[in-house]
């Protein structure tokens, strides 16, 4: 292992220095009473720059990116990450803003929010959006709160339910509970599609809103899309679009078209921006025109004098972060928008799904797939018969593909597949990859009927092996412990 | 530009492969009437070089603190970076990764979140800390609903002298119908005590108080502390992770739940985000907090190494009963964060805390001698209010001598000061302001 | 698989030793194998009211969270402390380290619960169905 910084740390070291003070040096307890002042300083690394340097360069070479290479987990959408997107939001025009500026010296900031809105609703076929959400997760508890303020104003009052598959990310129930609403599971049919008889039967009155991904979470176009909206709107619930899966269908179907009300996208997945180890991503919420006057506040809107932001929204949901969102996340997905245009955003989703469904054909021959047709830009192939068959089961699978070089795919996801293997391929992803992909992938086959312990103990070629988790959740230790 | 690697003989290729004559196949599952049947209207997409032209343009049109000596606060502060630590954020093992799930090939990301959760323990003197949150406003309305759930009550006492931002937020997911907010009043910049004391007697789940507040007066703790206890209610502190290095911690004050914006901790302005939430807690509530959490472990050759942990908490296992919802988090700003607090070091925060405050100490010293008065006689750190008439016309007046002024509040201006004022600025904002 | 004939049981996995008007309550073999290790057990607190059928607290695995449900209506009385530093000994033996102890409301709360010999043909109806 990398020693922990604060291991490195040499007491009284540290190179960094300020200007020398041109005011007077002010003891601060001559202005703050010293009951409020700090007794020691925290105790956080004393290191040069060179040495803290080396310890971040270090750690980088212990992880994994996109551009290191294949990265195939699915509903996660790792696509590369455009280096002119990053140049951009560097900018010192953009990265030097103070959200409080007076509008007229942020006129061009707020321009590029007020276009990226625009290029927003077109791609999803939605009236408005608000760019304040700052993930998907976020994108959907904003979305919700939408749908509730919605049916609170038409004295609606009796909606407490939300419906969601039970092929559903796990954000989407939760994001239900959180906000006091009642998640109730609508079930799968066997094609893996939503059984619109059960949803009937879950629809009613107490429904507020039926949250949907389509291509849902096995890859699969939901094909009844134009029925189940019907079902959901006759019986005056609202439908919402997760965007996790936009990237299935962007530039050829738009989920505004097909009936739904609210939706978010994940700029971090489908508009390329970099997942950062974990984030920061950005998630747009998009409404049809009867739902706008609830978006939060402010948006931008188009003025003779110029781009101002308007808070005067009565009914506004209120907040649900401070200022306007990710901004630099926002430059990013509004120049990859502009960079591949409309012609280019359609072509790579065409690339997407021919990837994904080259690559389910061939790996069928030695993966049990779980819905055996046309995918969108992911689907699901399942260790099933490998554990059967050689008793190696999915995460021996995952573990041994790291061997190979390549990031495992999502796995035990979707919960309906069982020892799922959830694999999304993007359309960055050349011929050569998939095949190198597909070769391992046969050849961790092949190992799993001749040599099954090789996958059991796998991976062998990382910096660490399978890792006692067990003991991490038992005795949690969250903090270097010095 | 296209990012596809594709030639058209490579498509028809894989095409045939699968069985397929054309890439119209693909869509044959959507109903044709759902189809859009024309190019979206983004445009014809553009070249690298036209991209950088229109991106530039835009940028160009905004007054940048790059070029323009910035003294707006109010929530997000105009601190040095240190030049080592974009560079290391450029690292694209570490900024195209994903959520590290697979602990054998992501070390060093796991590390950095570990050393990350120790560094926010460090300056806030908690227990816990976890791996981010969205920013300071999101990670406060997380903090109370952790505070409703581990109390088991719903009253929610937020003070008047709370950024008006976070308290919008809270009051959005208080929709919820889990959380009952009520207003502490303000007297005289702080936390009105008297009436703040009768509220807390009433079944509340927490107090929240930001230190310094708003306003940027120094907040009392010590009989909050004794009367939210008392009350067996938690007490969650807002706090400037910078003013760490000078004021005491939430922890030596008893703090349960601490929150703030981590965004002056080495992360651009970039107009409000993305920024970080940052949030600690005590042990005992360990198992509430939101978000994810790295543990360190063994590896079955009993080598240390690090993973996700606590993971039984979260959305992806708890589904409909989970009591936060976020997935994604702001890992990389978190990082800026951690690269930062190396950098500057331990005293380097120290020094950095110190200058802010001597220079928000001479700036009130000058606005005095100019006449000016301050509108709250309290205690500050690196931001006071300063009495004006007529706050809009003072900004205005401010950026026609290329100074970006403060948040503008009722008959005040909000001014805060950072280790990268001079002494020459701010005598010429003290001059202008008390000019008029 | 462990199941003592001297006890009741739920038909979510939770078991029943009476004892006065007092109900020790604990989960099965069966459900602690099901589960896998064991890491935490989140429990009530002293004095808390459960209802019958309604949530008592929550078992983890690394990777799964599972409800415990009350078998009786009443009142907690004693929580087992032990588990919070040792959830593991659920794993070991999941009969001696009951989760709490509950002063019930209606004794015959009981009367509803299965014996060990129909918890059994349960058990054994649900591993045929997998």
């Amino acid at each position: 292992m990398s020693k922990v910084i604060f291991a490195r740390s040499v007491a009284g070291g540290g190179g960094f220095s300020l200007p020398p003070c041109d005011v007077a040096e002010i003891e601060p307890a001559a202005e703050i009473n010293r009951e409020f002042l700090r007794a020691e300083a925290p105790l956080l690394p004393e290191l040069s720059e060179v040495e803290v340097v080396r310890h971040y360069v270090e750690l980088s070479q212990r992880a994994y990116g996109v551009d290191n290479g294949f990265y195939p987990l699915g509903s996660c959408t790792m696509k590369y990450n455009p280096k002119i997107n990053e140049w951009a939001a560097r900018l010192p025009g953009f990265a030097f803003l103070h959200p409080y500026q007076v509008e007229e010296s942020v006129q061009g900031a707020l321009e590029l929010l007020y276009r990226a809105e625009k290029l927003c609703c077109e791609i999803g076929g939605m009236d408005r959006f608000t760019l304040q959400p700052a993930a998907g997760a976020h994108g959907e508890l904003t979305g919700l709160m939408i749908i509730k303020a919605y049916h609170r104003h038409r004295q609606d009052l009796a909606r407490s339910k939300i419906l969601v598959p039970d092929s559903a990310h796990g954000t989407n129930p939760a994001t239900a509970h959180v906000l006091g609403f009642e998640v109730v599971e609508v079930k799968s049919n066997e094609e893996g599609l939503v059984d619109l008889q059960d949803l009937k039967a879950c629809m009613s009155s107490e429904v507020a809103a039926l949250m949907l991904t389509n291509p849902n979470t096995l890859g699969l176009f939901e094909k009844e899309i134009e029925e189940i909206a019907a079902v959901v709107h006759a019986g005056g619930g609202l439908l919402y679009y997760d965007g996790a899966n936009l990237n299935g269908i962007v530039g050829v179907a738009r989920p505004g078209d097909m009936g739904f009300d609210v939706l978010h996208f994940n700029l971090h997945k489908t508009f390329a921006t970099p997942h950062g180890g974990g984030g920061p991503g950005s998630g747009p919420v998009g409404v049809k025109e009867f739902l706008s006057d609830f978006l939060p506040r402010p948006l931008v809107e188009k003025k003779e004098e110029g781009y101002c932001l308007d808070y005067d929204r009565p009914l506004s949901i209120g907040k649900v972060r401070s200022f306007y969102g990710n901004f630099g996340v926002i430059v990013k997905a509004y120049a990859y928008m502009m960079a591949l245009g409309g012609p280019g955003l359609r072509e790579a989703c065409e690339l997407a799904v021919l990837n994904a469904n080259y690559l389910r054909h061939h790996l069928q021959e030695d993966y049990h797939i779980a819905f055996k047709r046309l995918c969108k830009h992911e689907f699901v192939a399942s260790g099933q018969k490998q554990l059967a068959e050689n008793g190696v089961s999915t995460l021996d699978i995952a573990k041994r593909l790291m061997d190979y070089g390549f990031h495992p795919p999502t796995v035990y996801f979707p919960l309906i597949v069982k020892e799922a293997l959830m694999i999304e391929p993007v359309e960055t992803e050349s011929r050569e990859r998939l095949d190198e992909f597909i070769a391992a992938l046969r050849e961790i086959a092949r190992e799993a009927r001749e040599n099954p312990d090789i996958l059991h103990q796998a991976p062998h070629s990382t910096v660490i092996k399978r890792v006692d988790e067990v003991r991490a959740a038992r005795q949690p230790i969250l903090r270097w412990p010095g | 530009m296209r990012y596809s690697p594709h030639s058209p003989t490579e498509v028809e290729e894989m095409l045939f492969s699968i069985g397929m004559k054309n890439k119209a196949e693909l869509f044959a599952d959507i109903p044709d009437r759902l189809k859009l049947g024309r190019d979206l209207e983004l445009g014809p997409g553009l070249t690298e070089i036209e991209l950088g032209r229109h991106l530039k343009e835009l940028a160009g049109k905004n007054m940048n603190l790059d070029d323009y000596p910035c003294f707006l606060g109010a929530g997000a502060y105009d601190h040095y970076i240190p030049a080592a630590l974009d560079q290391l954020l450029l690292r694209s093992e570490f900024y195209t990764a994903y959520t590290p799930y697979q602990p054998e090939i992501s070390q060093g990301i796991l590390q950095a979140i570990f050393e990350y959760q120790t560094m926010i323990c460090a300056l806030t003197g908690m227990d816990v800390a976890n791996a981010s949150l969205y920013d300071g406003a999101s990670a406060l309305a997380e903090a109370c609903q952790m505070a409703c759930e581990g109390s088991r009550r719903r009253k929610v006492i937020l003070p008047a002298t709370l950024h008006p931002e976070y308290l919008e937020v809270v009051k959005s997911y208080a929709v919820s119908g889990k959380m009952e907010i009520i207003m502490a009043p303000e007297r005289e910049g702080i936390i009105d005590k008297e009436t703040t004391l009768a509220l807390l007697k009433q079944d509340s789940a927490c107090l929240v108080i930001q230190q310094p507040n708003f306003f940027g007066c120094i907040e009392e703790i010590a009989a909050w502390e004794k009367a939210v206890h008392a009350a067996k209610a938690l007490l969650i502190m807002v706090v400037n992770p910078i003013s760490l290095g000078l004021l005491k911690s939430p922890g030596e004050w008893g703090a349960d739940i601490v929150v703030g914006e981590g965004q002056p901790l080495g992360n651009p302005l970039s107009f409000g985000g993305p920024y970080l939430g940052f949030m600690a807690c005590s042990k005992k509530y360990m198992r509430k907090m939101p978000g994810r959490l790295v543990g360190q472990s063994v590896d079955s050759n009993g080598e240390t190494c690090y993973v996700l942990t606590l993971q039984a908490r979260e959305q992806h296992i708890r589904r409909e009963q989970a009591s936060s919802n976020i997935c994604s988090n702001e890992a990389l700003n978190a990082l800026a964060a951690s690269i930062y607090l190396s950098l500057v070091g331990r005293q380097g925060l120290v020094d950095i805390a110190v200058r802010c405050h001597q220079l928000a100490v001479y700036a009130r010293r000058q606005m005095e001698s100019c006449g000016l008065s301050l509108k709250y006689p309290q205690a500050f750190f690196n931001e006071f209010a300063v009495k004006v008439d007529d706050p809009a016309r003072i900004n205005r007046l401010l950026l026609e001598q290329g100074i970006i002024g403060g948040y503008e509040l009722p008959g005040a201006l909000l001014l805060a000061f950072t280790e990268k004022r001079t002494r020459a600025e701010i005598d010429r904002l003290a001059v202008l302001i008390g000019g008029e | 698989m462990k199941i003592p004939a001297d006890l009741y049981y739920s038909p979510s996995h939770e078991w029943v030793r009476v004892e006065g008007d007092q109900a020790w309550i604990g989960i099965s073999d069966y459900a602690q194998h099901e589960l896998g290790d064991i890491v935490f057990v989140e429990m009530p607190e002293p004095d808390d009211e459960l209802e019958a059928g309604g949530q008592l607290g929550v078992i983890e695995s690394v990777k799964a969270a599972s409800t415990i449900y009350s078998p009786v209506g009443g009142t907690v009385v004693a929580i087992n402390e032990e588990l919070e530093d040792a959830p593991q000994l659920i794993n070991e033996d999941p009969y001696a380290n009951y989760i709490v102890v509950v002063a019930m409301n209606n004794p015959g709360d009981v009367d509803s619960l299965l014996s060990a010999a129909a918890y059994e043909e349960l058990c054994q109806k649900e591993q045929g169905g997998e």
